[in-house]
């Protein structure tokens, strides 16, 4: 019977009709594997720790090494936390680097035009602030476009990520602004709190915060219900239109977060360094387990997803592999995510 | 509870009385009358265009009346969206469910009304898992509901188990009435024989069912009170009994039988 499977995809479909794996044979720990994609991918993670702990041992199991890894994983982690949400409804966000990179250039300008690299935290907080408030500014397109214009989530993202990338470098002449106020790349960027750096302690306070109300709040379960069944949704009574602009603000608001993280980090804004961060994000929250298709999400899974790309590209620099072979990589494991992630819903979902 | 009721004196939960619906020149409904009661099985035939899915939407709130009278345990309601029934006490269980697929059954049980913890946590909206859970354990004992996996997805259940989700949840909130559509459409035999049990169980809790079914034995067999609807107007009514299938298809076709008050 077709109840619950509206929206599958053509992968799904020819799926349903491939004999699974019998799964009765495997041992209980394969299935438990294949029932819990972000446990799976955290084994994969920690393997991959391990092969490159043994092949380097001194350069990758280095306290160094471990920062840089952490450091890169945050930024991105926090915008993959926003599109976690996003994919959870069964929508789709590829607008949050352009986003992001809006969000810096605004509210670097307006740091500039308060002091520059001599401001205080007055011009902090505002920059903060601004960065947000822009990014969020487009999560609201984005969430209209979906909602009352009805413009499938793809479309509307591409053509947002076209108009903040193009707004970002109308603002900024299309160079990039250095003068961000010293204080904010010393005292957030470089600082430390009990030995771990602060940005890291933030990325990690916000995927709590999210994992939290994700998994244990009226608004996770109504994330997961409406990309489930958007229809049943409505029908149970949830404000499904508000609901999602609301994810969409979500999205771009968490862009903006990392992009003033992203200020702190590197005291620049970076217009041209963002233009992989929605592919990456997606990659990350979809390797750990939230699905493409909306209706499950996990964010938890998506810091481990996020993990895996950064921690290939750092072991294959210090064991001394072509950097590139990193983005292959990714792409690879994450075609066989969404294939595993098929395969399970398959054997799952009864006809 | 009670044994099923075999007279009228139940009291009528919902009644339409000469409910009219046009979509521009078509009149969909032309003065219908219909009564549910409490306790009992209603199911509403009629060949396909005869207005049943037209009365069906404007008693579960989809669609507004152009003319006459609902009654609510008698009182004029006028609701005006499927939120404002729900009020009311009245719940439907659509053919196609709308569960979610990806949540728990006690999720889909309490979804757009969760429990939540008490103090602060709850103003954060928190939800009382635990509760929510208890609770729906109840209800599904109480209606001998069975599902393999209380922690599961509901995809990964049977369209049986599916369909018996969406009726426990419709029983768990309905003060009044509950709305079936086809319940039985997309079932095996042996599962449409435990849906059509189940129907029962909700009936004996002492709220209103009303049966859309173009399965005349399911309807015989289960039903109460049959109200046939032909081109937008109730031409007949029969009580458990008084008709066999053959009655029903010449109500349903040529509309002669004779009207009764049920």
């Amino acid at each position: 019977m077709t109840m619950l499977n509206g929206n599958k995809s053509v992968g799904a479909a020819i799926a349903e009709r491939m004999p699974t794996p019998d799964s009765g044979h495997a041992p209980r720990w394969v299935k438990s594997l294949l029932a819990r994609p972000s446990i799976g991918m955290l084994v994969i993670l920690l393997l991959l720790i391990a092969v490159f702990s043994i092949l380097k041992p001194d350069a990758f199991l280095g306290s160094y090494n471990f920062r840089s890894i952490a450091l890169s994983a945050s930024v991105i982690g926090v915008a993959a936390v926003g599109q976690t949400f996003v994919l959870g409804t069964g929508g789709i966000d590829l607008s949050v680097g352009s986003v992001l990179v809006f969000g810096t250039v605004v509210s670097a300008r307006v740091m500039a035009g308060m002091g520059g690299v001599s401001a205080g935290w007055g011009a902090v907080g505002v920059g903060v602030v601004v960065c947000v408030v822009a990014s969020a500014f487009w999560g609201l397109v984005n969430g209209l476009l979906v909602t009352y214009l009805r413009v499938p989530a793809l479309i509307a993202t591409l053509g947002s990520l076209g108009m903040a990338l193009g707004a970002a470098q109308i603002v900024s002449n299309g160079l990039d602004i250095r003068s961000v106020p010293a204080i904010m790349t010393n005292d957030i960027g470089y600082e430390n709190v009990a030995g771990i750096p602060l940005l890291v302690v933030i990325a990690l306070v916000v995927a709590l915060l999210a994992g939290f109300v994700l998994w244990q709040t009226t608004y996770g379960v109504h994330t997961k219900s409406i990309g489930s069944n958007p229809e049943g949704a409505l029908r149970s009574g949830i404000p499904v239109r508000r609901h999602l602009i609301s994810i969409y603000v979500l999205s771009g608001a968490l862009a903006g977060v990392a992009g003033a993280m992203s200020l702190a980090e590197f005291s620049t804004t970076t217009i041209g360094g963002h233009t992989g961060d929605n592919l990456t994000t997606i990659a990350g929250a979809v390797l750990g387990g939230t699905s493409l298709f909306g209706g499950v999400a996990t964010v938890f899974g998506t810091i481990v997803g996020i993990l895996v790309p950064v921690t290939l590209q750092s072991g294959f620099v210090i064991v001394g592999v072509q950097p590139f072979w990193q983005t292959f990589a990714v792409g690879a494991v994450l075609v066989v995510a969404v294939f595993v992630d098929q395969l399970r819903r398959g054997s799952q979902n009864r006809r | 509870m009670t044994a099923p009721v075999q007279d009228s004196t139940a009291t009528v939960v919902v009644e339409a009385r000469q409910i009219r619906k046009a979509f521009g020149h078509v009149e969909a409904l032309r003065g219908v009358d219909f009564k549910a009661r409490a306790g009992e099985v209603t199911a509403l035939i009629g060949d396909n265009g005869a207005g049943k899915s037209s009365l069906v939407k404007i008693l579960s709130g989809v669609y507004t009346a152009d003319g006459g009278e609902l009654l609510i345990n008698g009182t004029p309601a006028r609701p005006s969206s499927p939120q404002d029934i729900r009020a009311y006490g009245i719940e439907t269980v659509y053919q196609d469910l709308a569960l979610s697929g990806d949540l728990t059954p006690y999720e889909n049980v309490f979804l757009g009304r969760e429990k939540r913890l008490g103090g602060i946590l709850g103003l954060l909206r928190v939800v009382d898992r635990r509760t929510m859970r208890a609770e729906t354990a109840e209800i599904f004992d109480s209606l001998n509901v069975r599902v393999k996996d209380h922690k599961g997805r509901v995809a990964t259940l049977s369209g049986g188990q599916q369909q018996s989700v969406a009726i426990a949840r419709a029983a768990m909130w309905a003060s009044h009435m509950v709305i079936m559509d086809e319940p039985t459409a997309a079932l095996g035999v042996a599962q449409t024989k435990s849906v059509l049990e189940l129907i029962r169980r909700v009936a004996e809790r002492g709220i209103g069912v009303v049966l859309i079914s173009h399965n005349m034995p399911d309807v015989l067999a289960v039903a109460d009170s049959i109200q046939v609807l032909r081109l937008g107007k109730r031409v007949a009514s029969f009580r458990r009994g008084e008709a066999e299938v053959a009655d029903l298809v010449r109500a349903m076709t040529s509309g002669d039988a004779p009207e009764e008050q049920s």
